[in-house]
């Protein structure tokens, strides 16, 4: 395999692929219970605000570990045959993104200043028109929390390479990819993946802030 | 995006050592074998630990290993229908040239590491309780010495990782041959001493028990594993790595087949 092999291809579009879906599926639950949390006030809100931050520095291997046990033919959910498959590599990095995106998104919407959340209810806004409201406030500090689940996922080797395997042409992404390569001693290969994955985050990265051009 | 399972071509998964893989060798017998039976084999490398473990949770269908009482406790628990020595290799002590330690002089593995532990030369320890760890560890207690101090590095690391600790640091470190000659280039090491006859590194096939595991495709299994006894598969086997690396990296244990099969 060289760097600008037909092998090369499947390998980036895999990546892409998954922390994609990955990434959107975390958003979708994580950005909602991220507002939830910043603006709502209620009993037991610090202990779960405790649990979101302590899932915010989970070991990757862990999660792999819990999601190969799940998805295991001797686990709870083998009727699903997820395991080593891309499904399994979204599910785990899914489960990575989640609590970054709501911890990320919840500082951000509790960082809206009081006063402006005071007179966006004083103007009789319904509870869903705050919510919206202050979330187009804190619209960079959600740009920042999605950019920062896209780092650690789409770099992370750990669990893809447990609950995927890293399998030719079927579970390989770029960084399983540059962790065999490396064990095999090709560093120039595996820099150049590297390099891969870092152009790879740029264009995420200029994409977003292009999106987000007027509030950055 | 289904797995193995449900794909619409036939296909099984092999959890596998990573020296497998990562030799080459199987990139030479898989492609063979679909083109002849049009079973596509996902190979998953792993420690051989974890490649058990896999097994024995039923998330593969054949298993490629090199720990034999490991593979033996895994056949005890009616995890495996078969086990077969498909080829072995040998164990060889490496390091550097000038060779401080004098191991090229010794005369059975046992005497190499004792030498070391004379002269306090650095050795470089896998110490992550691979095959290769394990044939370590059987070999200082061979020796009668509990190998610990400044000298005795516990790397915890794979074997191309200790490979390049040893080139760096100039120590000795056991390895197997055929990943030590796939990964050679560039290093400041040699082949010190080998052919203790206890050294020898032997690869099996398992088949993963269907009684155990009911959606084990054990057909195709036993046709994947047919196939690397076949006189195609085991000249492969004998004669990779001799025209990239100039000589074969393991012994195929049916090749030269006999009895005129």
């Amino acid at each position: 395999m060289s760097v600008l092999d037909s092998e090369m291809w499947p390998i980036v579009t895999l990546t892409l692929r998954v922390t994609a879906t990955a990434l959107v599926i975390a958003s979708v639950v994580g950005i909602p219970v991220g507002v939830w949390l910043g603006l709502a006030r209620f009993p037991g809100k610090r202990p779960l605000v405790a649990l979101v931050y302590t899932g915010m520095s989970i070991p990757p291997v862990v999660v792999g570990l819990l999601v190969y046990m799940l998805l295991s033919r001797s686990g709870p959910l083998a009727f699903l045959e997820w395991l080593f498959t891309p499904t399994a590599m979204i599910l785990a990095q899914t489960l990575m993104a989640l609590p970054l995106i709501t911890g990320l998104v919840m500082g951000a919407v509790a960082a809206v200043p009081a006063d402006l959340v005071w007179q966006i209810r004083s103007l009789g806004a319904t509870p869903w028109q705050v919510r919206w409201a202050v979330l187009r406030e804190a619209r960079v500090g959600v740009l920042f929390a999605l950019l920062v689940a896209f780092g650690r996922i789409v770099s992370e080797v750990g669990a893809a390479y447990m609950v995927g395997g890293n399998i030719q042409g079927h579970t390989r992404v770029l960084s399983t990819a540059i962790m065999m390569e490396t064990g095999k001693g090709n560093f120039a290969l595996a820099l150049a993946l590297g390099g891969w994955l870092m152009a790879l985050a740029l264009s995420v990265n200029l994409a977003a802030m292009r999106l987000h051009g007027r509030s950055l | 995006m289904s797995g193995c399972i449900n794909a619409p071509e036939k296909c099984i998964t092999l959890a596998t050592t990573t020296s497998t893989r990562d030799t080459g060798l199987l990139d030479e017998l898989l492609p063979r074998f679909r083109a002849k039976t049009g079973i596509e084999v996902r190979v998953v490398a792993v420690g051989t630990g974890q490649a058990l473990e896999i097994g024995r949770r039923g998330d593969a269908d054949v298993l490629l290993t090199h720990d034999p009482v490991a593979e033996q406790r895994f056949l005890d628990e009616h995890q495996g229908t078969s086990r077969n020595e498909l080829m072995t290799n040998d164990f060889v002590l490496v390091g550097p040239t000038n060779d401080p330690a004098k191991v090229h002089e010794a005369t059975s593995g046992a005497d190499a590491f004792s030498r070391i532990w004379q002269t306090q030369a650095l050795f470089i320890s896998r110490a992550d309780e691979s095959g290769t760890h394990q044939k370590e560890k059987a070999t200082w207690l061979a020796a009668g010495i509990e190998p610990a101090g400044p000298w005795y590095i516990r790397t915890g690391q794979g074997m191309g990782a200790v490979l390049r600790m040893a080139d760096e640091k100039g120590g000795y470190a056991l390895a197997d041959r055929g990943t030590f000659i796939a990964q050679r280039t560039g290093l400041n090491l040699a082949v010190l001493y080998s052919g203790d006859p206890d050294w020898i590194n032997r690869y099996s096939v398992i088949a993963v028990n269907p009684q155990q595991h009911p959606h084990v495709k054990d057909v195709w299994a036993m046709e994947f594993i047919t196939y690397l006894f076949s006189s195609e598969a085991q000249q492969i086997i004998a004669e990779y790595g001799r025209a990239k690396y100039g000589e074969p990296l393991f012994r195929a244990s049916r090749w030269p087949l006999r009895n005129g099969h």
